[in-house]
């Protein structure tokens, strides 16, 4: 997705210092201070996780805090908010994950 | 240990901070977000003054005016619990646990979601997070959208977005059924639409505004209503259009529509889907009180202040010593009340504090007084009954409260 670098009221961004971090093992630039999930929709990711019981995509819903759909794993830590954490240089973010259901799986094997 | 914790750093609690502080006190403010400002960040209109009413100017105006009165202000921590132990209040954060005698609560508005199927696609997002996205981080958050939803706040950020050269394709309405309810019935849009006319989205509602007040020249506009809809600076406003699915894959593609009759029934056989690749959500503002539902405060339901509201005095103390509330936890109101209120409740606390000696009764109503300026002076405003809901908590305040604490 685009940046919004010039903007007619709120002025040109001033030069931000770019650092890196990682995606689900690939590497993305973002801007100094910015949420994880400005950073990843800023490189066109949209998908933050999928549902832990049915798979389905998620991505942000509030994108402040309240709504909890953008979690994260971030150097470890489960279940970290998208939206309300500052990436930083070397970040390991992951993208949560479906979760195994082994009595689902026990009903469709019959 | 500081003498006033305020919850949240938008508008109400940084001139709570402030008023708190002027009046000597010790003041602690802990926020969830990156940086101070709350919801006042996201904020971009022009007033009807012709000036323009940047929300990240008045916040850093705010956030300077708090360092300088060496105001503590903490953000990226939240709040999961608030309860009172020893006269004291204890403030349970994921960064460890505050304790103060006062503590102010201003963690302002949430959305009211509408779920409709596909709605869990990423790309879909409430409208405030569209705001934030593009005013705040300043990324774009799709190429061509369309807007679920007509109300106030939808408009103001449907203009936002298009400054900042994002295509928002259409703004149609949800679905009518249980959770929707009103939102989801033309006429009821459009009667609130009428009553906020005077932010003249288009032509069309301001004439309407004027002549359209009577039900049925209401029905009858509505049923010449354009099909495609009124132009809102170049995006129809479809109030005859309802959203029935969000389709896409792993991200929205596009958006099911159906035509509807003047009271929201789906005409069969209408339905056509319409390329998008981002869908927002607007569903209205309600005052986000769990914190004070927590620390045993009494709610009111008061549907003109937005829901759920906690008992609250007019100088903004709540029946439990020492908590007070300010801005939208109150009642969905614009930034600017939101400051106002702040004001009012930083007096109010550095009163029971027994600060500002001789002056502060006098400060107080000056206060109280400027809320009501504000109001008056509203460029946007949520509900027109506004001034009934406000009436309603303070009838309620006198009746269970008033006398008791003045003893």
């Amino acid at each position: 997705m685009t940046r919004i670098i010039d903007h007619p009221i709120l002025g040109k961004l001033d030069d931000r210092e770019i650092i890196t971090f990682q995606f689900d093992g690939n590497t993305y630039e973002a801007y100094e201070n910015e949420t994880i999930a400005a950073a990843l929709l800023a490189n066109g990711i949209r998908k933050l996780r999928a549902h832990e019981g049915s798979g389905t995509p998620r991505g942000i819903y509030c994108n402040i805090g309240h709504c909890m759909e953008c979690r994260v794993t971030v150097n470890d830590q489960a279940n970290v908010r998208a939206c309300l954490t500052v990436v930083k240089k070397n970040m390991v973010v992951e993208s949560g994950k479906q979760h195994p259901n082994i009595v689902k799986r026990l009903v469709e094997q019959q | 240990m500081s003498d006033v914790i305020v919850i949240g750093g938008g508008p109400a609690g940084l001139a709570g901070a402030i008023a708190c502080a002027k009046s000597g006190l010790n003041v602690s403010v802990v926020d969830e977000f990156i940086k101070p400002g709350g919801r006042l960040l996201g904020q971009l209109h022009r007033e009807p003054s012709g000036e323009w009413w940047n929300g990240i100017k008045e916040s850093e105006r705010l956030h300077q005016e708090a360092r300088k009165l060496s105001v503590d202000i903490r953000c990226g921590v939240s709040v999961y619990n608030l309860e009172k132990e020893n006269q004291l209040w204890n403030v349970y954060t994921n960064q460890g646990t505050l304790t103060a005698p006062f503590v102010l609560v201003a963690t302002g508005a949430a959305e009211y979601p509408i779920p409709l199927p596909g709605w869990t696609l990423p790309g879909v997002m409430s409208i405030g997070a569209a705001q934030v996205m593009t005013n705040v981080h300043r990324v774009q958050v799709g190429k061509k959208g369309v807007i679920i939803g007509a109300n106030i706040l939808a408009f103001a950020i449907l203009n936002e977005l298009q400054l900042a050269g994002i295509t928002v394709d259409r703004i149609v309405l949800p679905e009518r059924n249980q959770i929707s309810q009103t939102a989801g019935e033309p006429e009821e849009v459009m009667k609130s639409l009428l009553n906020a006319a005077h932010l003249a989205p288009s032509p069309f509602l301001r004439f309407g505004s004027r002549f359209m007040r009577r039900d049925w020249i209401r029905k009858v506009g509505l049923n010449f209503y354009p099909k495609n809809g009124v132009k809102i600076n170049g995006t129809p406003l479809q109030l005859r259009k309802a959203a029935v699915e969000i389709i896409g894959k792993d991200h929205v593609e596009g958006v099911r529509l159906a035509d509807i009759d003047a009271n929201g029934t789906i005409i069969a056989g209408s339905e056509t889907i319409y390329e998008a690749d981002f869908v927002c959500i607007a569903g209205g503002l309600y005052p986000l009180a769990e914190l004070t539902a927590i620390a045993g405060c009494p709610f009111q339901y008061i549907p003109e202040l937005g829901g759920h509201v906690p008992h609250h005095s007019e100088t903004m103390e709540t029946p439990l010593k020492g908590l007070f509330v300010a801005g939208n936890i109150t009642g969905i109101e614009s930034g600017k009340i939101a400051m106002a209120q702040g004001t009012t409740a930083g007096l109010s606390i550095a009163k029971h504090a027994g600060k500002g000696a001789g002056t502060i009764d006098e400060q107080l109503q000056q206060a109280l007084k400027n809320v009501r300026t504000v109001r008056r002076h509203a460029a946007i405003q949520f509900n027109p009954e506004i001034d009934s809901g406000r009436s309603r908590m303070n009838q309620l305040w006198e009746d269970l409260y008033a006398t008791s604490i003045e003893q």
